[in-house]
């Protein structure tokens, strides 16, 4: 029952606080709007708003599978492939020294204004943290288990499918969570460098215009979509990896 | 594939020999030009202070630890042991029951036909899981298991291999005392016929299921054989022999502890 009821108390009091600063402060509504005004705009544009959410949406999934896949089949390069480690990892080091901000102004130069620079914004962003933790975890089987496989005369590929991936598998998990938490940020970004569809396009957009009510239905939708996206991420893995240990000791007591 | 007689090995099981193994670590010798004859068909067990090499010599038997050039591990007469390379007649068992998480019991008892790419024999695994005593938990994944019931699973595995030779590193150890003696007998009973070599740190352990006993100690390490009470195997803890070599054993292996 409280599992049901905490989110919405939590949001209930987020509001009750907003509603309190709009009081105290008295700031007009084009600066800060109050909740009421933001759920009155988001009503009355709600097509537009779904409707640039659902680009945003699409940017967010393709991002997430491109990312996801790269970063995986990096991880397992590196794992497998000793001159690969030498040769691969610094390069993938250095690659995060570039800030993928930075990068977005190309990107829409190079791919446009349409939805392949987002995806490609926000595949570059979710690469890192799945290949790093899948990395990580692919490099950390357990000694003893790799020592086993070889007295059962596995090979170093069986050793690394059978074994080496499953075990890694809550650190893949790990990493896309993380992943899935800044993808909004890649597609948003590539929003606000050059778009013509799309949440950020569409905050920026009134933004412009002093729609500021517009602009917090936007982005309150983002972020409800980027909660759903990271709820739905989180609860697949959890069903994928059942022998993984859900909860801290500490927790199970409860 | 055949049904094979499961307490017994195929074939008669071959004895392991060393001879003039060294090995290094850290620039200090563990142990150098070793020589080490372990009969054909018996469980021989290694006695001795932690850190003294034990684990270290048994995992270069198994093929898993590179050792210094001029050594040799023969096992049955003809196989030469290349250094870092495993045999197909060795199972292995570690301390802890390396079960894979991910796998029920009955896969964890099949994995070694699934790394080898061949089609696991579902029947004879049951049947192994069954003599562990463990018939209800084919389906259980390992978290759900005691450390008793897990390592369990692990004689099971190393059954299911089916090899003439097992290597055993305190595989008991960090089970509490009544599960070590029943997993002791029944080990003992399943694995006889096979060469055995069991690291301990226990000596009522090796007093119980080995034929041989071995001491390992100093620096680098030395090996001595122990004497051993008569009977077959595994014997009674409480039989007034065995207690008596227990104290002898403890009396040596505390004087091997002593010594730098």
């Amino acid at each position: 029952m409280m599992r049901v009821l905490r989110p919405v108390i939590i949001i209930a009091g987020l509001i009750f606080i907003w509603q309190i600063i709009v009081w105290l402060s008295g700031a007009p509504h084009f600066i800060l709007p109050a909740p009421a005004r933001v759920a009155e705009a988001w009503w009355a544009h709600h097509a537009t708003i779904l409707g640039h959410a659902g680009v945003t949406l699409l940017e967010i999934a393709l991002g997430l599978l491109f990312g996801a896949l790269l970063g995986a089949s990096s991880a397992l390069t590196l794992a497998y492939f000793r001159p690969a480690r030498r040769w691969l990892l610094p390069v993938l080091v250095a690659s995060q020294a570039v800030p993928v901000f930075a990068l977005a102004p190309i990107l829409v130069l190079w791919l446009g204004y349409g939805i392949a620079s987002k995806v490609a914004m926000a595949t570059l962003i979710i690469y890192f943290p799945v290949a790093t933790n899948f990395y990580d975890g692919l490099r950390r089987t357990e000694p003893g288990w790799a020592d086993l496989a070889r007295t059962m005369g596995a090979s170093r590929w069986t050793l690394l499918t059978r074994i080496r991936v499953p075990a890694a598998l809550p650190a893949l998990a790990s990493g896309l969570r993380v992943a899935t938490a800044v993808a909004p940020i890649g597609a948003v970004v590539g929003e606000w460098v050059g778009a013509s569809a799309g949440l950020g396009y569409l905050m920026l957009h009134a933004n412009a215009r002093v729609q500021i009510d517009l602009m917090f239905a936007a982005l309150l939708t983002l972020a409800c979509f980027a909660v759903i996206i990271y709820f739905i991420v989180d609860t697949g893995l959890r069903r994928a990896l059942p022998w993984q240990p859900d909860k801290l000791p500490a927790e199970q007591e409860e | 594939m055949p049904q094979k007689t499961l307490s017994a090995s195929p074939q008669p099981a071959p004895g392991i020999s060393l001879s003039g193994v060294s090995l290094r670590y850290e620039g200090v010798y563990l142990f150098k030009e070793l020589d080490l004859c372990l009969p054909a068909g018996q469980c021989s067990a290694l006695l001795g202070p932690s850190g003294v090499g034990k684990s270290s010599l048994l995992r270069l038997i198994a093929g898993l630890q590179p050792f210094e050039p001029g050594g040799r591990v023969t096992i049955a007469e003809n196989e030469a042991q290349q250094t870092g390379k495993t045999s197909a007649n060795i199972a292995y068992m570690a301390q802890q029951d390396l079960l894979m998480p991910w796998l029920d019991a009955l896969g964890n008892v099949t994995l070694g036909a699934r790394l080898r790419h061949e089609r696991p024999d579902h029947a004879r695994a049951r049947d192994l899981l069954h003599q562990v005593g463990l018939t209800d938990y084919q389906h259980a994944l390992p978290a759900t298991l005691s450390g008793g019931m897990r390592q369990r699973v692990a004689l099971a595995r190393t059954l299911m291999e089916d090899r003439p030779i097992i290597l055993m590193d305190e595989p008991f150890s960090a089970l509490d005392a009544i599960t070590r003696l029943r997993l002791q007998e029944l080990a003992a009973k399943l694995l006889r016929g096979r060469t055995i070599l069991l690291v301990t740190h226990d000596p009522l352990e090796a007093l119980r299921i080995s034929q041989r006993i071995f001491i390992m100690a100093g620096r680098p390490a030395r090996l001595s054989e122990a004497t051993l009470p008569d009977g077959e195997t595994p014997r009674d803890p409480a039989d007034a022999a065995v207690l008596h070599h227990h104290a002898e054993l403890l009396r040596r292996l505390s004087t091997a502890d002593a010594q730098p």
